[in-house]
């Protein structure tokens, strides 16, 4: 040891050295908090981003109109309105003008198109509700286009901004909840659209995951693990369930692509190949997630079956498999989640087609949620920055849902053994 | 008479098999000892009357579409069609939609012509397929029934068919697996055979605009995947992980080392709901909201050139995603590091802190470094931050400020728009997923073998 080293704690020097380590350990320790804190942060920002654009989307303006039927050029008489046929009729007449000419009469030339595409669809509802009213001069509260309702909202084109104070002079602007949004599809308009059509096709197509892979992902979980003999066979499932776990999803949806559209001739845009696909993807995941589930039931349950006389398949389907339920369920639930919030393998086989009406079944034209975001996101239209915020706030409202349900899940039923 | 239709009564077949086994081992039992319990006679005979009879229709189902067009094409209303290829299928397609009544009228002629002659081959061949699947669930179900005896091993019976569906579900993964390969291998042959292989593997240009009409100038279609993979990689692989790597690592180390047990039990969940968050949500928030905070910064210090489709923006974003990816990979690694060495350097006068540098991360490195090659594995598989935030200009540049394009979003380029499955076009996408494939297997299988060369050394 050399001289200028000294090896007495209560030499100045060797108290200095010590203040100088504690002090690096101090900075060690902030910075790991620090790295923490800013990833936290991150999140928070990226919440809070997503809240503040998007909740605007909730809501929408609305502006009063005296229509003067009179006037309007539509050909409508009350007494041919009614029965199934009534929508037909109305929606035949043209409409979309006589708004724009009574807003001109109303609020003046700058206000002829201040009414969004909805609108057609309000009066339709009005008129059907009540014929009467086409021999009058009803006011009819209708929401307005996005480029008025952006420059209600604060943040507007010097246009749309004249109209909305004539529009607040007049006491004709009310904002109410934009009920539209939840209850209608996609639309060229973006004060028109709405989630429930993704929505639809979002909830046919994890179905079709779902019935897929969780039942064929549990059975090959349970051979794997408790029947599989140890041979080439399983090696080669092994290797390609775990492969198939770290394969980008993008590639599924090529798979897709060229085996279920291009082979098998399935319909395109349709829930029924998005659900086969988001299946295979999930398939690996369920696997793995019901092994982890299964090992951890201990041996002894095993045993005491196999020691009162069940067979092996009796003890792997009577006791093994209920005991590991709540595991595989946690992790199938994670993996749906997953599936729910992917886009690029939809993207693949063609789930981003415009789809203005919400589908019906597995095999019509849909699109699902993720692909909506995708799809607005990409649009000019400024009104659509709102909605494609909004629409990430509702996917975000499902995705904590399902991870919710599966942390609950797992602290309710998990057992450690 | 419809194949749905044989379905249903296949089922009736089974369950009244099922229901007439499980009642006649039942009287059975009145008499003798039987070996197996009366529900396993009536599985016995349900199931061999469902099993072959279902694959038999599956097997049926697809060819059966196929013989109905040749059986129509052979007809002499088929014949009268025109002789062009493509003509002939689009005629062909509507006659099938007035077939199944999901359209009145065709736009071509000949459609609403063919289609009854379609609707009587189609049932034609459904009640062949359906009549013998119904037969083979009758004798089947029959010869199960015969077996029935006191003595009979119905659950051994059973039991082996449970097994062959818990095989054949297992096989799915292989066959997954193979279709993969196959469909990509087969679409990249077919690419290689208009694009030599060379010229895409080592190209340094990327512009797949075809040329539409033969005078046009400037678009011959050049597909050089260097500059692709180029950005790839420097998205991925480089300004992901500068952002990842050392905010995960500190992130687990904090949890795990110093963070109270409290305060662990909530932050770790928290860092779990970022690798929830869907990519989309992460793309458009790099697109609206980093990428041109990232410009504005470029443009301020003095680059020109920067692009509001930012390599950085993209990059940086990914790196957050991945975060806990990271933090969990290093979290696993470090607590694989035995207490012994822990305890030998706390006991040696180390701080905390020591112990982490000196020790752990040392002893932790190779499992950390295999996290890291597995989080570039997912980042450069990744697609949706990089195709709404990175553009679509294939520079190879390092300028970060500049705009790159990656691997997946040229696929997704490649394969929307107008679709024609033969064209370059799409066979590139399917060339490039190829690549993606092997790079991502191969960093898995390296990351995968560093890792578990770490663990055996602890063990």
């Amino acid at each position: 040891m050399s001289s200028s080293t000294s090896s007495r704690w209560t030499d100045q020097e060797m108290t200095k050295r010590v203040r100088r380590r504690y002090r690096s350990e101090r900075i060690f320790r902030g910075i790991g908090f620090a790295a923490i804190s800013l990833s936290v942060l991150f999140l928070a920002f990226l919440l809070w981003n997503m809240a503040s654009k998007g909740i605007g989307g909730f809501s929408q303006y609305e502006a009063a109109l005296p229509i003067d039927f009179s006037k309007s050029d539509l050909f409508l008489d009350p007494a041919t309105i009614k029965g199934p046929d009534a929508r037909t009729t109305v929606a035949g007449a043209d409409l979309s003008t006589a708004i724009s000419k009574a807003a001109e009469a109303a609020y003046g030339p700058d206000a002829e198109r201040m009414f969004s595409d909805a609108a057609v669809d309000r009066v339709t509802d009005a008129i059907v509700a009540n014929p009467g009213m086409l021999t009058g001069t009803p006011t009819l509260w209708l929401p307005v286009s996005s480029k008025v309702d952006i420059a209600a909202k604060g943040d507007g084109e010097p246009a749309a901004e004249k109209v909305v104070s004539e529009l607040q002079q007049k006491h004709a602007l009310k904002r109410v909840f934009n009920m539209r949004f939840l209850t209608s599809a996609d639309a060229t308009d973006p004060s028109a659209v709405g989630v429930w059509g993704a929505l639809k096709g979002s909830f046919y197509t994890i179905m079709v995951t779902i019935l897929l892979a969780f039942p064929i992902g549990v059975l090959a979980a349970v051979y794997l693990e408790e029947f599989a003999p140890q041979n080439r066979w399983t090696d080669a499932i092994e290797v390609s369930i775990n492969n198939l776990a770290a394969v980008p999803s993008i590639i599924f949806g090529l798979l897709g692509l060229a085996v279920f559209l291009d082979v098998m001739n399935l319909p395109r845009s349709a829930p029924i190949v998005g659900g086969l696909t988001l299946a295979l993807m999930t398939f690996p995941v369920i696997v793995i997630a019901g092994r982890n589930a299964i090992k951890t039931v201990p041996p002894s349950i095993r045993d005491a079956a196999l020691g009162v006389g069940a067979s092996k398949m009796q003890v792997t389907f009577h006791h093994v498999l209920p005991l590991a339920l709540p595991g595989i369920l946690t992790g199938t639930i994670i993996g749906v989640a997953r599936a729910l919030g992917e886009t690029a393998p939809l993207l693949m086989i063609g789930m981003r087609a415009f789809v203005a009406a919400p589908p019906s079944g597995i095999s019509d034209p849909a699109t699902v949620l993720p692909v909506q975001i995708f799809l607005w996101s990409d649009e000019v239209d400024r009104g659509f920055i709102e909605k494609t915020s909004a629409a990430i706030i509702v996917l975000l409202l499902f995705m904590l849902l399902m991870n919710g349900l599966a942390i609950y899940l797992r602290n309710r039923f998990e057992r450690r053994w | 008479m419809s194949l749905g239709l044989a379905l249903v009564a296949i089922l009736i077949v089974a369950l009244a098999a099922g229901w007439y086994g499980y009642v006649r081992a039942g009287r059975l039992r009145a008499a003798n000892r039987l070996h197996s319990l009366p529900s396993y006679h009536g599985a016995y005979a349900a199931l061999w009357a469902a099993i072959p009879a279902l694959l038999l229709i599956a097997a049926w189902a697809p060819m059966q579409s196929r013989m109905v067009d040749q059986a129509v094409l052979a007809s002499p209303e088929g014949k009268a069609l025109p002789n062009f290829e493509m003509q002939r299928e689009s005629i062909l397609s509507e006659a099938r939609e007035i077939a199944n009544g999901e359209r009145e009228q065709g736009f071509n002629a000949e459609s609403t012509t063919i289609a009854p002659r379609i609707r009587e081959e189609q049932s034609r061949f459904a009640l062949m397929g359906g009549a013998t699947a119904i037969l083979v669930a009758l004798v089947a179900a029959g010869l199960a029934l015969r077996r029935s005896a006191p003595e009979f091993r119905a659950r051994q019976g059973v039991e082996r068919w449970v097994m062959a569906v818990l095989f054949s579900a297992s096989l799915i993964a292989i066959l997954t697996t193979l279709g993969i390969l196959l469909s990509l291998l087969f679409e990249s042959l077919r690419f290689f055979r208009l694009y030599p292989a060379g010229s895409f593997f080592f190209g340094l240009e990327w512009s797949p605009q075809m040329a539409i009409r033969a005078d046009q100038a400037g678009s011959s279609g050049a597909f050089g995947s260097i500059p692709l993979l180029w950005g790839t990689f420097f998205i991925g692989a480089i300004i992901a992980m500068v952002v990842a790597v050392p905010l995960g690592l500190m992130s687990a180390i904090y949890l795990t080392q110093y963070a109270p047990a409290r305060v662990r039990s909530w932050l770790k969940p928290i860092l779990e709901i970022l690798a929830g968050v869907p990519t989309v949500v992460y793309g458009y928030f790099a697109a609206l909201t980093v990428a041109p905070v990232v410009r504005d910064f470029g443009l301020s210090i003095g680059i020109t050139s920067a692009s509001s489709e930012s390599a950085l923006a993209a990059g940086s974003v990914m790196g957050i995603m991945i975060i806990p990816f990271v933090s969990s990979m290093a979290d696993d690694s470090i607590a694989a590091v035995p207490q012994a060495m822990r305890d030998g350097s706390l006991a040696m006068g180390a701080t905390k802190s020591e112990t982490i540098r000196k020790v752990l991360l040392p002893a932790a490195l190779p499992g950390v470094m295999g996290g890291v090659l597995l989080a570039v594995s997912r980042a450069i598989g990744e697609t949706m931050i990089v195709v709404m935030a990175a553009g679509l200009a294939a520079n190879l540049t390092l300028n970060p400020f500049q705009s790159v394009t990656t691997v997946t979003t040229q696929i997704v380029g490649l394969l929307t728009g107008e679709q024609e499955f033969d064209s370059p076009k799409t066979l590139a996408a399917f060339a490039l997923g190829l690549a993606l494939f092997a790079i991502t297997l191969l960093l898995n299988l390296i990351a995968l073998h560093i890792v578990r060369r770490y663990r055996e050394q602890y063990e």
